[in-house]
């Protein structure tokens, strides 16, 4: 049986415990995830949970998967320089699904002329390569959604118009 | 509130099956009573568990075997379990990166759980989110679990067919293999087939499988299999024997006791916890461990202790109400 210890209360509270779960991904068409990795790591030693989702990931596959996963925050990690491309995509499609709860935080190489337009569309922190890890941590814990933590779990939105793109990576 | 989101999830509705699926994973207070309808709802999937060292392809091999089952028309869910860090609480769940094929297919679902706190790396949670899952209708449910002694073991508390996957060349997997795992497995993957060897893994596999005496009675051989799910090579077999087992399960009656051994283990685990919390509330933490030292110290003994502590929740000791126990 599970315990040694008597301390029941703290039992209960390993399982009643709100995790942070956070989706790493890397859009775009660059191979270079070493970045993310090490985020991901960080985020994980901060205890949360985080869902590594890969390379190579489509505005869709990125947003289908924090949907499944009910993930508060989105972490994306971008070297390509097709956040402007992609970016605006992401959001619209969490937008469409009712969503809009989710942070969505990028850090990678972004110049600083594009800033105002990603926060603009609600993409917060836009770390840039020097960013301290124990930054984007502190920056996600401050930034998720309050709600979203809230126990019990407040009910769900419901989403927009669905917007039909295939979520499947059209990657060649 | 959640009559709602427990229609939206049987009619399909992915939002709503993946907060309910958090809801139950964060032992939401809200969740306990959707937990009941929920059960009710449920009973028709067919479970199976996947389980072997890290590295051996499970993800991969899931993801071949979803693909498989989608071609048989069957809708599926993946729980994917991963440990959680002893030391900082967090995890990083990377299964999904095997699986990015089956993004956008709506009648796939994905969830990445951390094991949390539990000992087993199969939490009460991971059987609550299947159970989420069977209400929402999928036809086959599987859970992938780093096998890791016993987390092997576990498994069978939560699935109805149970697949482990080991690779060849790794005669020291084989033996670790002896201890409790091969008597649970309805089904053996030498993953990796590719590689040199397997046929070799394969012979010892079914040498080991030969002196389990306990087998003989058993009408269900546990085929092995070699899969290559780099290619998908041996995965078909694998769905047919998936499908073959739950023919068994069902023919020889073993359903309802695999259902009943998972449904005694459920119960015994919320009463158990239930003791701890009133033992916890009627000593406190910090007298039971006084308790501790002492018998640790020689002070008390093991049975002077529960004896008084059980007295004091009103119960006995077995030893004590019945001479022969
Ligand atoms: N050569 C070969 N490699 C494989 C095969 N299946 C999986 N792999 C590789 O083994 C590694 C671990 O796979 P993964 O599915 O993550 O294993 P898991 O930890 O058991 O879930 C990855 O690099 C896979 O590409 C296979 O059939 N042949
Ligand atoms: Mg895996």
């Amino acid at each position: 049986m599970p315990d040694q210890s008597l301390d029941a209360t703290a039992q209960t509270q390993v399982a009643a415990e709100r995790k942070i779960r956070v989706i790493v991904a890397k859009p775009g068409l660059d191979g270079h995830d070493r970045g993310a990795k090490v985020i991901a790591r960080a985020l994980r030693d901060a205890g949360m949970e985080v869902i590594y989702t890969g390379i190579r990931q489509t505005p869709a596959m990125i947003v289908e998967a924090a949907i499944q996963e009910d993930a508060d925050a989105i972490l994306l990690s971008i070297l390509s320089g097709a956040h402007m491309a992609l970016f605006p995509k992401i959001m619209e499609l969490l937008r469409a699904q009712g969503a809009e709860d989710i942070l969505v935080v990028a850090g990678g190489i972004l110049p600083d002329e594009d800033i105002p337009a990603i926060e603009a569309i609600g993409i917060k922190g836009n770390f840039g390569p020097g960013t301290s890890t124990q930054d984007i941590i502190a920056f996600v814990r401050a930034n998720v959604k309050p709600e979203r933590l809230a126990q019990p779990l407040p009910p769900l939105r419901t989403g927009g118009v669905a917007v039909d793109e295939p979520a499947r990576g059209a990657q060649a | 509130m959640l009559d709602d989101l427990i229609a939206r999830l049987t009619a399909g509705d992915r939002r709503a099956l993946a907060r309910m699926v958090t809801l139950v994973e964060n032992n939401d207070p809200a969740s306990r009573a959707a937990l009941a309808q929920l059960h009710a709802l449920g009973g028709k999937a067919h479970i199976v568990g996947v389980t072997g060292s890290p590295g051996a392809g499970k993800s991969t091999l899931v993801m071949q075997l979803v693909r498989e089952l989608r071609r048989r028309d069957q809708r599926v869910a993946i729980v994917a379990v991963d440990p959680t860090s002893p030391f900082t609480g967090g995890a990083i769940l990377g299964d999904r990166i095997r699986m990015q094929d089956l993004v956008g297919d709506p009648n796939v679902y994905i969830r990445s759980m951390a094991s949390r706190g539990s000992v087993g790396g199969l939490s009460s949670a991971t059987r609550d989110a299947v159970r989420v899952l069977d209400a929402a209708g999928f036809d086959t449910i599987i859970i992938e679990t780093v096998g890791a002694g016993q987390a092997e073991v576990e498994i069978v508390r939560a699935a109805q067919t149970i697949v482990v996957v080991t690779v060849p060349g790794m005669g020291d997997d084989i033996q670790a293999l002896k201890a409790g795992i091969l008597e649970i497995a309805d089904c053996f993957c030498v993953n990796k087939a590719d590689r040199p060897g397997a046929d070799q893994a394969a012979a010892e596999l079914r040498m080991l499988l030969s002196l389990d005496t306990q087998r003989d009675k058993d009408a269900w051989k546990p085929p092995i299999l070699k899969t290559t799910a780099a290619t998908g090579a041996g995965v078909p077999e694998l769905a047919d024997a998936l499908g073959r087992h739950l023919a068994y399960l069902r023919e020889s009656g073993q359903i309802v006791v695999r259902g009943e051994r998972q449904a005694r283990s459920e119960i015994l685990a919320l009463l158990y916890q239930a003791l701890l919390a009133k033992l916890g509330a009627t000593l406190g933490p910090a007298h039971f461990d006084q308790i501790v030292a002492a018998v640790a110290a020689r002070q008390s003994d093991p049975y002077s202790a529960a004896s008084v502590i059980a007295r004091a929740l009103g119960i006995a000791l077995p030893s004590e109400d019945d001479a022969t126990g």
